[in-house]
């Protein structure tokens, strides 16, 4: 008998606005495992599932949704770890809607599975139930790889690798792991404990793991590679250096960076300060520039954290804005005020040198740019100044540079920064060297940067299997 | 990875040395340097100047005045004792050349960073006049070390109770002022010193470099909570410096951006103290 088709999907609970704003507490709370199994039973299990397409970590989608239907959710979440080591976090933080929901069949006539949800829900639920349990790990390579960065493309990276029986050694430069996952999305999106939790998994898997490590301080790709015996390095420090528009006042006080910002209140927890010593400046009226993921993370925190009015300042209109559509709507209905259509100018502060106003013109939409979005347009003569004591500048990250400066050989995109990198093999310009995630292609996803992570492991362990085969690494660099 | 205390030395009232196990440092440090530091578990990152760094037995000594709650926490360890995170070295190394004749000014507390500064400098076959200047007699330290890689040392003191009274830079002037040819100055200390030195030897038409110390988080280029304004430009100290050429900083600027948390730090300081005292009771 044909299953019958449900177009709508199952619901997942929320913490209500009003409470939510008070606390830094994860916003969204997850299916029960009726709501999973009710939404996994919606699955159609295609034979040829166009979700896993559009999946950059290639998760058997219908093989984890049909352990969910058997009630397998232990089993569900160790499938989906084949692929992906951090279920718990991308269940949360990928953009499904444009991924692998994209693709689902059941979203021509209706709502798409809600896949994300149920690799979060798995993931969650292997780790209340305690133990850890692992995958094989293939007998030991003798081959020693170096991972610079411990965010979603390293970490990621490091577990293929050592699942392949790799001896691998992440270097991390701040005292958690985590990168981008740790520093930059906040406890209410997805709770550290998590993260820490995957990346205990990662540690049992083999990988060591060294914080308080810069690269190209501490020691360098080619010190690494000379003296420590490392037989390939991957570069995954993502895109950590904030961007600024270069406008007057811009080094107010009360003007943060987004990674200032988050970072004091998300790996510094100084939303619990005086228990924790690092301390955040909020205002009671903040603007965040920009309207990405970053800038909702931002506008969220300060709200949480005690500012009284938070405005999302854009320069284009809200359907253009580049943040998740789930994001956008949870800080609309937490209170961010979005003044669309206006861009900052200068900022103007007191005699103590804190920030008072922002001075912003105000756009129209022109043509399409390359993105396909409508360009803004300055409006001569609108400028007008609001009273504001802080902003969060939250355009865009670029690749920190220490690492291209410190390592000779590596080519270096001179526009965004970005490593040059084979697109199919991760191979860079620099033998032994691959690179991967954000320093790459610019601030992107976590997902990409983990499939990035995925992809790269396999080339590298092909390098390192042939690694005396002359011409190995034209061959990795120039494929096509 | 603990980093363990294995030396500490009381170098004046407030003011404190430790010899901290951190071997990758040790090896990697050059003079300019600083690393960033976490006493515990839900500690703040500070920056330290790196004061001196054996490669040989993979030691990097740190010199702090207890000024704050993490400082005054830092100054309560014992040898034996571990510091939770700590990592190095950071910023960009001086660049030490031969310059001729060179001044170094420390004060007070600033004096801390001079010692691998002249070591390097003197390397480099430079005449060395180090001029280092504190409120009060009491707070004096560091002399023998200087003194022993110096090829002269002037001390000056703001209540005149020990060597000459006033500040560094009057020490400087007079110098200038007995003909003393002076190539290159470097001065570090708290911003009205370096800001006066800077003004002196921008008359004489003397190159000078500055350490700054803006307050950091990541020390890596991350954040920019350590943002400075050099001719008229948005640096960050912590990758792009922490030198600069001194004529051409925002010294107003930055005493400003160093006072962004004074109230916050005041909260963290009271509470600290109040826990202090209640395990003294418990005791």
């Amino acid at each position: 008998m044909p299953r019958k088709i449900i177009y709508e999907r199952t619901p997942m609970a929320k913490l209500d606005p009003k409470e939510r704003v008070k606390t830094f507490d994860e916003v969204a709370l997850g299916y029960t495992e009726e709501e999973a199994l009710k939404e996994a039973e919606r699955c159609l299990l295609c034979k040829r599932p166009p979700c896993v397409a559009g999946c950059p970590v290639h998760i058997d989608i219908p093989g984890f949704i049909a352990l969910i239907q058997q009630r397998k959710f232990v089993e569900a979440s160790e499938h989906i770890k084949k692929f992906n080591p951090l279920p718990a976090v991308c269940g949360r933080v990928c953009p499904q809607e444009d991924q692998c929901e994209s693709k689902c069949i059941l979203g021509k006539k209706g709502e798409p599975v809600a896949i994300g949800r149920l690799e979060r829900f798995v993931a969650d639920y292997e780790r209340a139930q305690g133990e850890m349990r692992l995958p094989e790990i293939k007998p030991p390579s003798g081959f020693k790889v170096a991972v610079i960065g411990s965010g979603p493309a390293g970490l990621v990276a490091a577990s293929e690798l050592a699942k392949m029986g790799h001896k691998v050694t992440v270097f991390e430069a701040l005292h958690e792991p985590g990168g981008v996952l740790m520093y930059g999305i906040p406890q209410f999106r997805l709770p550290k404990e998590i993260v820490l939790h995957e990346v205990e998994y990662i540690k049992r898997l083999g990988v060591e793991l060294v914080t308080n490590f810069v690269v190209g301080k501490t020691m360098t790709i080619d010190e690494l590679m000379q003296e420590e015996g490392f037989d390939a390095v991957f570069i995954g420090t993502g895109a950590g250096l904030p961007v600024w528009l270069g406008l007057p006042g811009e080094n107010l006080l009360g003007v943060y960076s987004a990674n200032e910002f988050l970072t004091r209140i998300n790996l510094m927890r100084a939303y619990k300060f005086p228990e924790y010593d690092t301390p955040v400046f909020v205002g009671e009226r903040v603007g965040v520039i920009g309207a990405g993921n970053v800038a909702m993370d931002a506008a969220r925190s300060a709200l949480r954290a005690g500012a009284k009015e938070v405005y999302i300042l854009y320069r284009r209109t809200k359907e253009y804005s580049p943040a998740r559509i789930e994001e956008l709507e949870n800080a609309i209905e937490e209170g961010v005020i979005f003044k669309e259509l206006v861009s900052p100018v200068a900022f103007y502060g007191d005699e103590n040198g804190w920030i008072k106003e922002v001075e912003l013109v105000r756009n129209r939409l022109g043509e399409p740019d390359q993105s396909g979005r409508r360009r803004p347009v300055k409006i001569p003569g609108s400028e007008f100044r609001m009273p504001i004591d802080m902003i969060v500048n939250a355009i865009g990250q670029r690749p920190n540079p220490i690492i291209a400066q410190t390592t000779p050989g590596l080519e270096i995109n001179p526009r965004h920064g970005t490593v040059k990198a084979n697109m199919k093999t991760f191979a860079t310009s620099k033998p032994g060297v691959f690179a991967g995630g954000d320093v790459v292609t610019g601030a992107a996803t976590v997902i990409l940067a983990a499939g990035a992570g995925t992809d790269a492991a396999k080339y590298i362990d092909y390098y390192l299997k042939n690694k005396d085969k002359p011409g190995i690494w034209d061959e990795l660099y120039h494929m096509e | 990875m603990g980093y363990k205390i294995l030396q500490k030395r009381v170098l004046g009232p407030g003011s404190k040395m430790m010899v901290i196990e951190a071997p990758y440092v040790a090896r990697a440090a050059k003079p300019g340097q600083f690393i960033i530091l976490r006493v515990h578990e839900k500690g703040e990152r500070i920056p330290l100047t790196i004061a001196n760094a054996d490669k040989k037995n993979g030691t990097v000594t740190i010199i702090f005045q207890e000024v704050g709650k993490t400082t005054i926490h830092l100054g309560l360890l014992e040898p034996g004792d571990e510091l939770r995170d700590f990592v190095g070295p950071l910023g960009k190394p001086t660049e030490i050349k031969n310059f001729g004749t060179v001044a170094a000014l420390g004060g007070g507390f600033g004096t801390a960073v001079l010692y691998p500064l002249i070591k390097g400098l003197k390397a480099k076959g430079n005449y060395v006049i180090t001029i280092i200047g504190f409120r009060t007699k009491d707070l004096i330290f560091l002399t023998d070390e200087l003194s022993a890689v110096s090829d002269e040392v002037h001390i000056t003191t703001d209540d005149g109770s020990y060597g000459m009274k006033g500040f560094v830079t009057h020490a400087l002037q007079k110098l200038l002022d007995e003909g003393r040819k002076i190539d290159h100055v470097f001065a570090v200390g708290p911003v009205p010193m370096m800001k006066a030195t800077a003004n002196l030897t921008l008359k004489y038409n003397i190159p000078t470099t500055v350490s700054l110390n803006p307050i950091m988080v990541d020390g890596t280029g991350m954040c920019g909570a350590c943002r400075v304004e050099v001719g008229g430009e948005t640096k960050f100290a912590c990758v792009d410096g922490p030198e600069f050429d001194a004529h051409k900083v925002n010294f107003d600027l930055l005493s400003k951006r160093l006072r962004m948390y004074v109230k916050q730090e005041k909260v963290s300081l009271e509470n600290f103290k109040a826990q202090l005292e209640k395990a003294k009771e418990a005791v």
